[in-house]
């Protein structure tokens, strides 16, 4: 079952196409990595799917329903969730309230809200923090504070930016432990990530973005291999 | 050490994790009802020229504690506080003066009408995107605007304002007592205690942790799916009802409001001063910057009444007291640019 359809989605900036006709079809339960060199527009591509850009044109459906021109808000209360390359905590708050902030969806006390906080917590590995003021994290922890928040909606489909980037190696393989989890778990993800290996481990189709278009779609070994893409992303690296 | 992890793993479950505690809240409440104790007993001991500060000092905490409301915890700062303020005040004037209604009916009623009026100038200052600088000169504009309106209808009764009658017997119902009667310092004490009890209420509601979140972040906010207009709106409405109650028991108190006492840009001022003094965003900070401003501001009123020998040029002079602010914001801001109360505690924690 499709559980995202894109269809001929663009974003132009004055003058610059950030995004430029993407066509996509993501089926439930899929794990789909994106990849692409910087300013290729995978992020602009999130908030388009995400509402926090207004399309210059194309389609969004989710689940259904068409969502194009939706604002945020009402995107991610439908279980369509984002989380931010640039990590965008609430800073005067602490790493508790801040996921409580989203686990206030589906708990309207703030006691239930802040247990339930502390268990997304728990499970992203941030418990180290659970009183700390946000504000005052490293970047690995308010890349997983990133994370949490978004868990805390219970989205069905979960849009990763960069989550494990600014992540050190030890660092990261239980993250990637953790996102393998929440896959099986039945969350559908896309996820936009630079690390090569920990996109090769996770995905069962990659799309490769490239000036805003889409360059090659398929699996992952196989679209690796695809000599265009190799001239145009992976060349940089290999050169 | 590993016991220690193991714990946390399984502590989600438990129903009293210590973690989940808000003591501060608890703590909050009880410091509340410890201040509201002695504040109530204060007056046994007061002449009444102390009185009239100490009342002067309440109206100045309500109205900070309201404008905290909005401009701390919601992030959108207000420089036209007396639009509502101004609604509580005529309401309370109009309806008591012209139809004898309760004052207590009037507060409401102004509440209400400047929580209404409050939503629908942030509803299109935030509607056309004004934000910072820009929305606080637009809050501007419209309390300039509300004087403009009120000094020119007649029903308002123009430049001349409203005088309350002195009613022949004493009731609780009409809010007049006796000449130096406490109760006059207990009314708005009480309300005061309830505006405070009600901010620590809200700091922590599901509301209340929305307003704040969007005022650190609104995309973040808008991306866990809060709406951040209605948020923002509900703490605006609140924010300005408030003002006006503060505004009715003005013209209660005082038996009298002009335009420039209830409308004028100085009022704006008043509600600002004492929260930024004390330290915004913070349930304590807006009460302490009133117990700095209050005596302040009914000394400079009684020097330019009457000044001494040495300072006799000062007199018949208007405007001190806002130069006066002026100096004392510029020195806070300065010094302790999270107020008196926001710098002490952050030492305090340190
Ligand atoms: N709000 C904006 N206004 C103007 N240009 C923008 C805006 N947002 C992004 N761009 C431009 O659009 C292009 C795509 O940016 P985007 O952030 O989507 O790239 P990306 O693929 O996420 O890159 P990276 O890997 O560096 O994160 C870039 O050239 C960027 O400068
Ligand atoms: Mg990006």
């Amino acid at each position: 079952m499709t559980i995202l359809e894109v269809k001929g989605l663009v974003k132009s900036f004055s003058g610059l196409t950030a995004v430029n006709d993407i066509n996509l079809e993501v089926r439930e339960h899929e794990f789909l990595g994106i990849v692409g060199p910087n300013g290729a527009g995978k992020t602009t591509l999130f908030s388009l799917l995400s509402g926090q850009l207004p399309p210059s044109a194309g389609k969004v459906v989710f689940e259904g329903r068409d969502i194009t021109g939706w604002s945020a808000n009402k995107v991610a209360a439908t279980g369509l969730v984002r989380t931010f390359q640039l990590m965008r905590p609430f800073e005067s708050m602490s790493v508790l309230d801040n996921v409580a902030i989203a686990s206030h969806a589906r708990h309207r006390s703030r006691r239930a809200a802040r247990r339930h906080a502390l268990g997304v917590i728990e499970r992203v590995q941030l418990e180290r923090y659970v009183n700390s003021l946000s504000g005052s994290l490293p970047t690995a922890g308010l890349k997983r504070l990133e994370l949490a928040r978004a868990l805390a909606l219970e989205p069905r489909l979960l849009l990763l930016d960069e989550v494990l980037a600014g992540l050190v190696p030890a660092e990261r393989a239980p993250m990637i432990e953790l996102l393998r989890e929440l896959h099986t778990d039945g969350v559908t993800v896309m996820l936009i990530e630079h690390i090569m290996t920990a996109v090769l481990a996770l995905s069962e189709r990659l799309l490769v973005m490239h000036e805003g278009a889409q360059l090659a779609l398929g699996e992952p070994r196989a679209v690796v291999d695809d000599p265009v893409v190799i001239e145009a992303y992976l060349g940089e690296d290999y050169a | 050490m590993t016991d220690m992890v193991d714990k946390q793993v399984h502590s989600a479950a438990d129903r009293d994790d210590p973690r989940l505690k808000d003591r501060s809240r608890s703590r909050a409440y009880l410091a509340l009802l410890v201040v509201a104790v002695v504040l109530a007993l204060l007056p046994l001991g007061m002449s009444d020229r102390v009185e009239t500060i100490a009342v002067r000092t309440l109206i100045f905490a309500i109205m900070a504690v309201a404008w905290n409301l909005m401009s701390g915890y919601g992030g959108l700062f207000s420089f036209g506080h007396a639009a509502f303020f101004g609604i509580g005040a005529y309401t309370d004037a109009y309806l008591v003066v012209d139809h004898s209604v309760s004052p207590w009916i009037a507060m409401i009623v102004g509440a209400l009408l400047a929580a209404a009026a409050g939503g629908a100038i942030a509803f299109l200052c935030l509607r056309y995107r004004l934000a910072g600088a820009y929305f606080a000169l637009a809050t501007f504009a419209f309390a300039m605007m509300f004087l403009l309106v009120v000094q020119n209808l007649e029903i308002l009764h123009k430049t001349e304002g409203f005088n309350l009658p002195i009613l022949p017997t004493y009731s609780w119902k009409m809010m007049q007592f006796a000449q130096g009667s406490r109760n006059y310092y207990w009314i708005p004490l009480g309300i005061l205690v309830v505006a405070l009890a009600g901010t620590i209420a809200f700091v922590g509601s599901r509301a209340g942790q929305y307003a704040q979140a969007i005022r650190d972040d609104e995309v973040a906010a808008a991306s866990l799916g809060i709406n951040a207009l209605r948020y923002r709106l509900v703490t605006v409405a609140l924010s300005c009802g408030l003002t006006a109650v503060a505004g009715a028991y003005y013209t209660q108190y005082y038996f009298f409001v002009g335009p420039d006492q209830g409308f004028g840009s100085g009022v704006s001022i008043e509600a600002m001063i004492p929260a930024v003094i004390g330290g915004i965003g913070t349930v304590w900070g807006p009460v302490i910057g009133a117990l700095v401003v209050g005596p302040l501001a009914e000394g400079i009123t009684s020097i330019l009444r009457n000044p001494p020998q040495v300072l006799s040029f000062l007199q018949g002079l208007t405007g001190l007291d806002v130069a006066v602010y002026a100096v004392l914001l510029i020195v806070i801001v300065l010094f302790m640019p999270k107020g008196i109360y926001g710098t002490l505690r952050d030492r305090w924690r340190k």
